[in-house]
């Protein structure tokens, strides 16, 4: 039996062939809406970001860590993707990241691809977008503020991850319910601090850089800058 | 800060984390492994069909024999890879647009 890397990644035979094509649905028509934001609105500069993105998140996917019990978990990225770029280019990102895995790395299943986009990718990015979008329309939070945002809302993105997971799971019958949601959410509580650190890191690094490419954030671009006229400054 | 110099940071980063970094990252069941191992159903777990060819199966690459190696090899090639899909599905995008008529354009249109 080959070594399944999971995390959050589900492998093909642990849904249902229901839970697969439901959770396929609700993906495609999330990244059908993200392809429809990004013909409208993506700006040429920010291409090669959603490249760069993209190679963050798979890389970082790589590095598990050690977390309590003899299990390791490993860093999501939708909540860092989101605040960057947005919840819909996030969902774009993150599929790219999730597919490549799932077919050039046998990481993840294949009818199970659907699930691991909505699990990883959509929900957090999603929540991610509702939650720091109204935090910052509602009293436009600064940076320190703004980052301490960033770590609660990574830190539920991989919860409710792994509680979609875990109710797929139940769905699917494999698991009860309840077994499934008490261990599911007290292994990712542990893995979602990590992601919390990471997220947290990544979004001040960029701060520090490049200020107006937080997309989720409104903070005037660093003085000095020289492209940032050509980079989103009229959006 | 330039985006092509925050991005060719970026980039270096990514690499050099999934090409240096990843041969000593944690080889415990993570997550969802460690909870199918506990409550009994991992072994319904399986690969599908196409998975069976993957080029880079488990992130080792593939003929060497040093596990540290062909891991950081995966992590090197399979970075640049996913970079080269997510610049050209975003590229894709605004091409598919067709000539540039966007923002600037908008801007300058006479009512």
């Amino acid at each position: 039996m080959p070594d399944l890397l999971l995390a959050l990644h589900i492998p093909d035979g642990f849904l249902s062939g229901g839970i697969a094509l439901v959770t396929a649905i609700l993906a495609i028509a999330a990244v059908g809406w993200g392809l429809r934001v990004a013909d409208r609105d993506l700006d040429e500069a920010k291409v090669p970001l959603l490249g760069v993105l993209a190679a963050f998140i798979f890389a970082a996917q790589m590095l598990n860590f050690p977390v309590a019990g003899g299990t390791s978990g490993h860093f999501l990225g939708a909540t860092l993707a989101a605040v960057l770029l947005g919840p819909w280019l996030a969902c774009l990102v993150m599929t790219v990241v999730i597919a490549t895995q799932a077919f050039a790395f046998a990481d993840g299943g294949i009818t199970a691809l659907g699930a691991n986009v909505l699990n990883m990718g959509v929900l957090g990015a999603l929540l991610a977008g509702v939650a720091l979008g109204a935090a910052v329309k509602a009293f436009s939070p600064g940076r320190g503020a703004f980052l301490a945002l960033v770590a609660v809302v990574s830190w539920l993105a991989v919860m409710v991850g792994a509680a979609a997971t875990s109710v797929e799971l139940a769905l699917s019958g494999t698991v009860p319910l309840t077994s499934a949601l008490v261990a599911m959410l007290g292994v990712h509580a542990l893995i979602g601090i990590g992601e919390a650190v990471i997220t947290v890191g990544a979004v001040s690094a960029v701060l520090a850089a490049r200020p107006d490419l937080v997309a989720l954030g409104r903070f005037e671009p660093a003085s000095g800058t020289p492209d940032v006229a050509a980079a989103g400054g009229t959006a | 800060m330039k985006t092509t110099v925050l991005v060719a940071v970026g980039l270096a980063l990514a690499v050099g984390l999934a090409t240096a970094v990843s041969p000593f990252a944690s080889g415990s069941p993570d997550g969802l492994e460690k909870v199918a191992e506990d409550q009994g159903f991992l072994d319904r777990g399986g690969l599908h069909a196409v998975q069976e060819g993957s080029p880079i199966p488990d992130y080792a690459f593939p003929g060497i024999e040093n596990e540290f190696l062909a891991t950081g090899l995966a992590g090197f090639v399979g970075t640049l890879v996913v970079f080269a899909l997510g610049y050209l599905v975003a590229l894709g995008l605004t091409r598919l647009r067709g000539p540039r008529e966007t923002r600037t354009g908008r801007q300058g249109t006479p009512a």
